[in-house]
């Protein structure tokens, strides 16, 4: 099962014949199990990954650190749900450190994501505190470098 | 007017005219180029071109490796190590032997950094053969053993492996073989270009032949991570075996560090000291940026390893399916990163099924006969190559067959 995801993680386009020829099954078999990876939602979606640069994309991302106070027989969940369904906000996790979620977003300008942090995150009741950082440029995005590493000198055949 | 004044001595005494070519001596004289020689150079000068004809990784060395050369660098390591190596990393290689090999080698005496396992390779040939002796090695094969034999004044006598016992050595084979004058057998398992491997068992009966006929082994084991169905098992840990078997192998294919160039070899004490005679007076050390990188691939390279090899049998089982839907039976590799397919189906030889697919389909293989006779109706795709372009090689190939 492992290698049927880290093979859907690396190209979520390969077509099931390709998948069935790479892990030597059927693609039948692989047809159904990715069936039942999607069913019991172990693969949530599948997205292309885009260079916003190449894309001419002016989007705004931020990274937000918020503090929140823990509730009783809620714990941090109940809280980080209602800030995670907010359309602006990307991922939200529960970390360990200095503060509690950290949570991107993304806006079209700065000031839909000021206007997010001032009007809808702080006050949040449960929200301490939040400290915004803005994404400057990106050299990495989901495991895939924005300028690959060739060698354009590799030797085309060799013994 | 002024008279030309000649220093040219009188006719008499000029030597007769020779070519430059006659300087060179005559074992070196009769060393054909590699057979992928040609081959490569038309490749080279071609554009569009998807190569499945390298026998080195496609992956850069992983990153950790790197950083760790760069550091050596900032820290000024610029000079010579020990003619062995640096102690540190051979301490490592015996640690690495002796947990995934089975291997116990003792870092002060029995471990030799070279660079790159050729260098090992050629060490160990030159320091035990005397003139004439017989070198037996299993043919299809890497495409420096029988010359490397040559050039240290050996004699190569080739045993043929055949795609029905899956490339294998056989022990009959083997003993057909062998002759008074021959000194030791040099065994690559999993095998360049077959990926063929043999089993502990298939070993044992080939040690026993070994001992029986006292013959040396020299056994090259430079793929013997990228092994696909079962653990890799070494001659050299067999019974019996460790005190007539110089151990070779290096960092390049598993940790994708081709142009680090460090190999290593391991063997009994006198038979270290005597390759490291000659390796002090020809090579002096390895680098010591490619040692400290060497390093730091034993200490944190596993996950990166494991991760690539993954990726090859993948790629290797993508392969194995494609070219038997096409009609092209082949042998499924155990081992290494390579595919023999037989293309005798298609009626040419390896050479003009060769040249054929790349000048029509701009896709590279090498004829298997660039690896000896016994190639011939084969031909090597390496998988070192993105799954990407494995697919397009793929689909321009099955075309050329299909015309």
């Amino acid at each position: 099962m492992d290698r049927l995801l880290r093979l859907l993680e690396e190209n979520a386009l390969a077509t099931h014949e390709m998948l069935a020829a790479q892990l030597d099954t059927t693609p039948e078999e692989i047809k159904k199990r990715i069936k039942q990876l999607e069913h019991a939602r172990v693969i949530l979606a599948y997205k292309a990954i885009v260079d916003d640069e190449r894309a001419k994309r002016t989007q705004v991302k931020a990274v937000i650190e918020v503090r929140i106070t823990p509730e009783r027989e809620g714990g941090f969940d109940r809280i980080a749900h209602r800030i995670a369904q907010y359309r602006q906000v990307s991922s939200c996790f529960l970390m360990s450190g200095g503060f509690d979620l950290l949570v991107f977003i993304e806006g079209d300008t700065l000031q839909e994501v000021a206007g997010f942090v001032s009007e809808k995150l702080s006050t949040l009741p449960g929200v301490l505190s939040t400290a915004t950082h803005f994404n400057l440029k990106t050299y990495k995005i989901q495991g895939v470098l924005r300028e690959a590493v060739v060698n354009e000198e590799r030797l085309k055949v060799s013994p | 007017m002024h008279l030309p004044i000649s220093i040219v001595p009188p006719t008499s005494t000029i030597p007769p005219v020779t070519s430059s070519s006659d300087f060179i001596a005559e074992h070196v004289r009769d060393i054909p180029h590699s057979g992928i020689r040609d081959f490569f150079d038309i490749v080279q000068s071609m554009e569009g071109v998807i190569s499945l004809g390298i026998g080195e990784p496609d992956f850069v060395t992983p990153w950790h490796i790197r950083e760790a050369a760069i550091y050596a660098l900032e820290q000024g390591k610029t000079g010579y190590t020990a003619n062995l190596g640096l102690l540190r990393l051979r301490q490592a290689i015996a640690d690495y032997l002796s947990t995934d090999y089975h291997l116990a080698y003792d870092a002060a005496t029995e471990v030799l950094v070279t660079v790159g396992v050729s260098e090992a390779l050629d060490l160990a040939l030159r320091a035990v053969l005397n003139p004439g002796d017989e070198v037996l090695y299993h043919e299809p094969c890497y495409v420096s053993y029988s010359p490397s034999i040559a050039l240290a004044h050996g004699r190569a006598v080739a045993v043929a492996t055949r795609e029905e016992d899956e490339f294998k050595l056989r022990p009959a084979a083997l003993r057909a073989a062998i002759t008074p004058k021959s000194k030791a057998l040099l065994l690559n398992f999993p095998t360049n270009p077959t990926g063929a491997v043999l089993t502990a068992a298939e070993l044992e009966e080939i040690a026993v032949i070994c001992r029986e006929h006292n013959l040396l082994v020299l056994t090259d084991e430079i793929y013997s991570e990228l092994s696909y169905a079962e653990a890799h098992t070494s001659i050299a840990s067999l019974p019996g075996m460790r005190e007539r078997t110089i151990f070779l192998h290096g960092f390049s294919k598993a940790f994708a560090m081709t142009g680090f160039r460090v190999g290593y070899a391991c063997a009994p004490a006198p038979l270290i000291d005597a390759m490291m005679r000659i390796h002090q007076y020809g090579i002096l050390c390895a680098p010591i940026v490619s040692q400290e990188a060497a390093l730091e691939a034993l200490r944190h390279g596993r996950p990166d390893m494991l991760d690539m090899r993954e990726q090859y049998c993948v790629r290797r089982n993508f392969l194995v399916y494609s070219f038997r839907k096409m009609g092209l039976p082949c042998f499924e590799p155990r081992g290494a990163f390579y595919l023999f397919p037989s293309i005798k189906t298609t009626g040419k030889s390896s050479r003009d099924f060769a040249f054929g697919l790349l000048k029509q389909q701009q896709v590279a293989v090498v004829p298997g006969t660039a690896f000896g006779p016994g190639g011939e109706g084969y031909v090597r795709c390496s998988y070192a190559t993105g799954m990407d372009q494995l697919q397009i090689a793929v689909e321009r190939i099955a075309e050329f067959v299909k015309q």
